[in-house]
């Protein structure tokens, strides 16, 4: 599954990336993770509140970091 | 051994050295600012980290988040209401951009799928310059008037240029992108007026903890400020109810975390700070140890004063090191301030604008920054054109935004930013100095 974290790099960002590896190694998912920090990529999803989460495309999260057991119900 | 990667530590060593072989200790200035520096460190610590700082935090927290990002984000979209958009734009940054690094992603989304250029440029400059903490931190130190004027005035002025960039730049279509703009998801709400009143009562503590003692002995202001605690505590004790009977939080934890501060402040009646501290650490205990919308805001709060203490105690450092204390020199002479900008005539007020507009300010180190600055001599139109124009720009933030909507478009912004805080500096400067 591809992770895409979307963030321009600020703490909340970093928090999510570590979150979702986290998520994605409990589960024991093969994962390919991979931040995305330009902005006008990051418009390209249509996501405007930062951090955000993209999942093989589809963006799941944007706005806040979720918990990492949420995690485990988005990437599972 | 690689020398490419070895140079740049040889690097740093030499100019470490050379700084310290060459340090000024002994001559007078270098000596006063160092103490300066040291004094406004204390002062403030003691003066605005407690009353002031902390409860801003757990407001700036409840923003982010209890207040809904999607319904405000609606307003801003392709099809929305082109003039309520710029209104929305205007003061949403204060509900949406408690992060700094969300204005540009929210901007850059404003301007390609959303309302367009106008309302992103307002979004853009308002955001940064309507942050909930610094107008509170301003109006504390650097007086209401102040506060109130860099409010209104970042209002004012973000609705005028983004105006008048939509009106300089109308014949010009961009390629909107075709995505679809993805709202959050919206989340448990209560109703309006519960969450009208947890923000009334936490306001309310922080406007009465910091109420000044008046100059007069007597009216209502010197009523008002004896009964400053006993208001504070009203409304800290409103807030507990609230968090246990709207905000999902045990009672009896909350029972819990108001006995100390009460004990405390039978014990301690003139010392008012011994059970605030105790207050805040009761709330900070049972939100963060209890599942549910209310550790989520204690997490955000934290967040924020994380992010934010150390920018501000470094900020104050080096303000205290250059500028010193009101009354008292820093490094720089006090005279080079007022030649270049006190008084208020327009070249003050313009260089004034322009150096803010260039110069980096992490959040809030614009306050110490300029409290050293009209201590040292400037005047206060140059010192309201500094505040409109610096916090919203600098060279790296106009960079991204150059690659956003390319070189035209952020020169005429800046340009913009720079003339506006010019003439509400004069204006400002003429009606209050």
């Amino acid at each position: 599954m591809k992770i895409q974290v979307l963030g321009t790099g600020c703490p909340k960002c970093k928090q999510l990336a570590e979150a979702a590896e986290d998520a994605a190694r409990q589960l024991g998912v093969d994962y390919q993770l991979e931040k995305v920090t330009d902005i006008n990529a990051i418009v390209g999803f249509g996501v405007m509140t930062t951090p955000a989460l993209v999942v093989d495309g589809a963006v799941k999260v944007s706005g806040r970091v979720p918990s990492v057991e949420d995690l485990k119900k988005l990437l599972g | 051994m690689n020398w490419k990667q070895e140079w740049k530590t040889l690097a740093v060593l030499v100019i470490v050295f050379m700084v310290c072989f060459h340090l000024p200790v002994g001559s007078a200035r270098f000596d006063g600012a160092v103490m300066e520096s040291l004094h406004l460190v204390k002062w403030y610590a003691q003066e605005h980290v407690l009353l002031c700082l902390v409860p801003a935090f757990f407001i700036a927290g409840a923003i982010a988040v209890f207040v809904s990002q999607g319904s405000v984000m609606k307003y801003l979209g392709a099809r929305a209401n082109k003039v309520l958009a710029y209104g929305v734009a205007s003061v949403s940054g204060s509900i949406l951009a408690v992060c700094s690094c969300t204005v540009l992603p929210l901007f850059a989304g404003i301007y390609r799928m959303g309302a367009g250029l106008g309302p992103a440029t307002t979004f853009l400059y308002s955001g940064p310059a309507i942050n909930v903490l610094a107008i509170i931190l301003t109006a504390r130190v650097l007086g209401l008037e102040l506060g109130i004027a860099r409010a209104v005035g970042a209002v004012v002025f973000s609705i005028v240029i983004g105006l008048l960039m939509h009106f300089i730049f109308r014949r010009e279509e961009i390629e909107k992108a075709n995505v679809q703009m993805s709202l959050p998801e919206p989340e448990v709400d209560r109703p309006l007026w519960q969450n009208a009143l947890y923000f009334a009562s936490m306001i309310g503590i922080l406007v009465f903890a910091n109420w000044g003692r008046p100059e007069a002995e007597q009216g209502l202001w010197h009523t008002i400020y004896s009964a400053k605690w006993w208001i504070t505590g009203g409304f800290a004790l409103a807030l507990g109810v609230m968090l246990a009977a709207w905000f999902g939080l045990k009672a009896w934890k909350v029972a819990v975390a108001a006995l100390p501060p009460i004990g405390l402040a039978i014990l301690f009646p003139h010392a008012p700070m011994i059970p605030f501290v105790a207050g805040v650490l009761g709330v900070s205990l049972i939100t963060a140890t209890s599942s549910g919308p209310t550790s989520e805001w204690f997490a955000s709060s934290w967040g924020f004063a994380k992010q934010i203490l150390p920018l501000l105690f470094f900020g104050v450092i080096v303000a205290g090191l250059l500028l010193g204390r009101p009354g008292h020199e820093g490094w720089i002479p006090s005279q080079w301030i007022s030649a270049a900008v006190g008084g208020n005539s327009p070249a003050a007020n313009f260089f004034a604008s322009l150096a803010g507009a260039l110069m980096y300010f992490a959040t809030l180190t614009e306050v110490p920054i300029l409290e050293g600055l009209i201590g040292s001599g400037m005047g206060k139109g140059p010192a309201l054109a500094l505040l409109l124009a610096g916090p919203a720009l600098s060279l790296p933030n106009m960079l991204v935004i150059r690659s956003v909507m390319g070189g035209k478009k952020t020169i005429v912004f800046v340009s913009l930013v720079v003339v506006m805080a010019t003439i509400s500096g004069m204006i400002y400067g003429s009606l209050f100095a």
